[in-house]
């Protein structure tokens, strides 16, 4: 916890990671000042984009002593505004959850290899980074905790897969390799609370350890303070618990 | 959610964006998030020119509503162009 007294910096910076298949993509670097060891996160942004949320977002996680990588998953698409970005990712249907694995997988590599890294890393995600962050932690080992903020399309109807998205998250579950942190909102479609209690049965199913909260009167993104979907008073316990979720799986 | 709802197609026309007048050669059409409008998801339509880069684009969002009274207008405006200028319009580009 952050005492008045105590000296706080951090270094945030645009970096260089190899992501999947080996590609060389940008990834934002926010890290604590100081000798550590730290644990480290891994940011999977949202389908905005790598955006100023998401910088910001880095550099919170940072602040709170995680050296936090935030992977431009998007880097594939070219270069301009980050909404420039993300309409062209939008307008191609997203990118392929292989990729975005691959890449969130690198980026774990990446803060676990860094000299004041504690060794264990953590990730969050919202929207499709909530996703993208329970897919990497249920196809590769190495996270020790995920947070997953309403994550929408974890369950799939088979009609709706396709060759990005070939297989629905919740059927990896029996692969998810550490704990993970949900938080929802009530009046979330997608999530619905139905396929949230879905997600929850198959977790029971393969007795993997979470940790649900179900916000009432929240709907989607309600961590977005620049949004009209804002919830004060649910985004300020979502952050409560995102990070003492964070440490008791990564102290 | 990310809807991941996207259809697109090759068109005829300019646009003006954020630099200016821009020859359009695709439009892609969405129903996901959008990016200004407050709402969670919007009928988001880009007028592009790929070759050009990611910024040459025209952006709209619109509510559902307000897209199909777009559908309706521009049908509308349509068929009185055909009286004007025979059944089929043909782009000038």
């Amino acid at each position: 916890m952050y005492t008045t007294d105590m000296y706080e910096g951090m270094i945030a910076e645009t970096n260089t990671i190899q992501g999947h298949g080996g590609d060389v993509i940008n990834a934002y670097v926010a890290r604590p000042m100081g000798p550590g060891p730290y644990p480290g996160m891994v940011l999977a942004h949202h389908m905005p984009g790598w955006d100023e949320w998401y910088r910001e977002a880095t550099r919170k996680f940072a602040h709170h002593g995680y050296v936090t990588i935030c992977p431009d998953l998007y880097h594939r698409t070219g270069h301009g505004t980050p909404d420039d970005v993300a309409a062209r990712v939008r307008s191609e249907g997203g990118i392929a959850d292989d990729q975005a694995v691959g890449d969130l997988a690198a980026a774990m590599d990446y803060v676990r290899s860094l000299p004041n890294s504690s060794g264990k890393v953590g990730g969050f995600g919202t929207c499709s980074g909530g996703r993208h962050v329970l897919l990497a932690a249920s196809q590769v080992e190495g996270f020790d905790a995920i947070v997953d903020c309403w994550g929408g399309r974890v369950v799939m109807p088979e009609s709706s897969l396709t060759p990005k998205t070939p297989v629905a998250p919740i059927d990896y579950t029996a692969g998810l390799s550490c704990p993970v942190l949900g938080l929802f909102g009530e009046e979330d479609s997608s999530p619905s609370p139905e396929q949230v209690a879905i997600h929850e049965e198959a977790l029971k199913r393969h007795g993997k350890e979470y940790e649900f909260h179900m916000y009432p009167e929240a709907g989607h993104g309600f961590f977005y303070y620049d949004r009209a979907v804002y919830c004060q008073e649910q985004a300020v316990d979502g952050w409560d618990k995102t990070f003492a979720f964070l440490r008791k799986h990564l102290a | 959610m990310c809807t991941m709802i996207a259809e697109n197609a090759p068109i005829t026309g300019s646009g003006k964006g954020t630099s200016g007048w821009i020859k359009i050669n695709k439009v892609n059409v969405s129903y996901d998030h959008p990016t200004h409008m407050t709402i969670e998801h919007a009928l988001n339509i880009d007028f592009v020119n790929e070759a050009q880069g990611l910024g040459a684009r025209v952006a709209v969002e619109l509510t559902r509503e307000s897209a199909r009274q777009l559908v309706d207008l521009i049908g509308a405006a349509l068929e009185r162009g055909a009286e004007v200028d025979g059944p089929e319009v043909v782009a000038t580009g």
